[in-house]
């Protein structure tokens, strides 16, 4: 593999809720280890989200939810990436998540959840684990 | 997927392929060159247009409105917005698609987004390759919004046909106006937000610096007004824009740019595989370390040795009938 190969991963805000700080900090500290974020924002749909993933070439999508539609929206986007064959890319989620969902959301194709608390080194390297570099 | 392949999905205007490609580009990977040899041909005809300015000057607000106007006018839009890697980790934090969202599912816009990767001037040592990816993928306009830019980061003027410089009312004085950089790239000055206190003035200082400008051509590069927030002035700087290509069009210097561009470029991608080539050839001679060793000890200078490497490889090159056809 090239010496310059970064991981690059997005971050994305499905659902209404207007609350991005815990998104933002996991981004910050992704940058911190050297991968390229790519931020998209607010309120965004499983397609603009799917298709913000394959226009950027990412490794890894992370969702950050914390409305609690997350049973509806988590494997929407999973079946979006499977529809457009994009499902090689590793999906993670984080915020507000019972753990009773938990095992139906990885049943779906989520890889890991990360619920608040979670030390954002283990993010990191949870992904440098489960990316193929 | 095979290179084949890949190319042929950019020339059919699909977006995985295209987008990995781009990563191939950026990840300078082998395959990338070959994807690119092959796509040559059918770039150059999309026209390239670079947006720069400081940060916080509502470049990619800017970008986003432009866009809409240019798929009002039923134009397809590819967009490469750079942002700055983090010199420290060589992580970035691209966020530039935050304002792009209106356009996040229409079918005629591709938006990438670019770290610097340490690369200074503004862009990606890879953004040129990018535009020309999506080039070849058939988009008719590729808006390059560069990194905030100061005074230096002027290498956008390499690769965009049109360059707009964008500030915003009350930044510095008309001292700052005349400094070098930037305000010199410009063909098309524009002063966003329009609706703070001081746009008018801003106006009037960037006129009154092209006023003093001694080696201006035919073009004298206008000075628009716009809000991004709001969309006022867009119809009007995408009109300018295309102005400034029927410019280039007419005048010659569209052919004239290309010339130059297409020097510059083969120029630099003969001294890049010559270098490589020559070192290659030296790497590991026992005679290589020995001069190396001489010029450290000063019994050598590294001029004359270098010149007597030089001619050596040239005169075995010459005897070996040409170099290796990796084509890569």
């Amino acid at each position: 593999m090239s010496p310059s190969r970064k991981i690059r991963v997005l971050i994305a805000k499905p659902g209404l809720d207007g609350h991005d700080r815990g998104a933002k900090v996991v981004a910050r500290a992704l940058r911190d280890a050297g991968m390229e974020v790519i931020y998209t924002g607010l309120r965004q749909t499983p397609e603009m989200i799917v298709r913000a993933a394959i226009d950027e070439s990412v490794d890894v999508i992370g969702l950050s939810i914390l409305s609690g539609a997350h049973m509806a929206l988590f494997p929407r986007v999973m079946e979006l990436l499977r529809k457009e064959g994009a499902d090689d890319i590793l999906v993670i989620g984080g915020g507000i998540i019972p753990e009773d969902d938990i095992p139906e959301l990885k049943k779906h194709g989520i890889a890991e959840i990360f619920g608040p608390g979670t030390p954002l080194d283990e993010i990191v390297d949870y992904i440098r684990k489960h990316v193929k570099v | 997927m095979r290179v084949e392949d890949l190319v042929r999905g950019v020339l059919e205007g699909k977006r995985r392929p295209l987008a990995r490609l781009i990563t191939m580009i950026e990840n300078e990977d082998p395959q990338a060159s070959e994807a690119l040899r092959l796509l040559y041909r059918h770039t150059g005809r999309a026209h390239i247009i670079g947006i720069t300015g400081p940060p916080g000057s509502g470049k990619s607000t800017l970008v986003t409105r432009m866009t809409a106007e240019y798929r009002r006018r039923g134009r397809t839009v590819g967009i490469v917005a750079v942002d700055p890697s983090s010199p420290f980790s060589g992580g970035a934090l691209l966020g530039d698609r935050i304002r792009m969202q209106e356009h996040s599912l229409d079918e005629g816009v591709f938006v990438r987004s670019m770290g610097t990767r340490g690369h200074l001037g503004g862009i990606a040592r890879a953004t040129s390759d990018v535009v020309r990816a999506i080039d070849a993928s058939g988009k008719d306009v590729i808006i390059v919004e560069t990194v905030g830019a100061g005074q230096s980061e002027v290498e956008i003027i390499d690769i965009a046909h049109t360059v707009v410089v964008v500030d915003v009312p009350g930044s510095g004085d008309d001292i700052q106006a005349i400094k070098a950089g930037i305000m010199e790239i410009a063909d098309i000055f524009v002063v966003n937000k329009m609706d703070l206190p001081g746009a008018d003035r801003k106006v009037s200082e960037i006129n009154a610096m092209l006023d003093l400008d001694q080696k201006m051509g035919e073009w004298r590069p206008p000075v628009l007004l716009t809000n991004g927030r709001t969309g006022e002035g867009v119809p009007e700087l995408v009109d300018k824009i295309d102005e400034h290509m029927v410019f280039l069009r007419e005048s010659g210097l569209l052919e004239e740019k290309g010339l130059q561009r297409s020097r510059d470029e083969l120029h630099q991608i003969m001294e890049y595989r010559l270098t490589r080539e020559l070192l290659q050839h030296l790497r590991g001679r026992p005679e290589y370390e020995r001069a190396i060793k001489m010029i450290a000890q000063r019994h050598d200078d590294p001029y004359s040795v270098a010149q007597r490497l030089i001619a050596e490889f040239l005169v075995e090159l010459s005897r070996s009938g040409g170099g290796d056809e990796d084509g890569g």
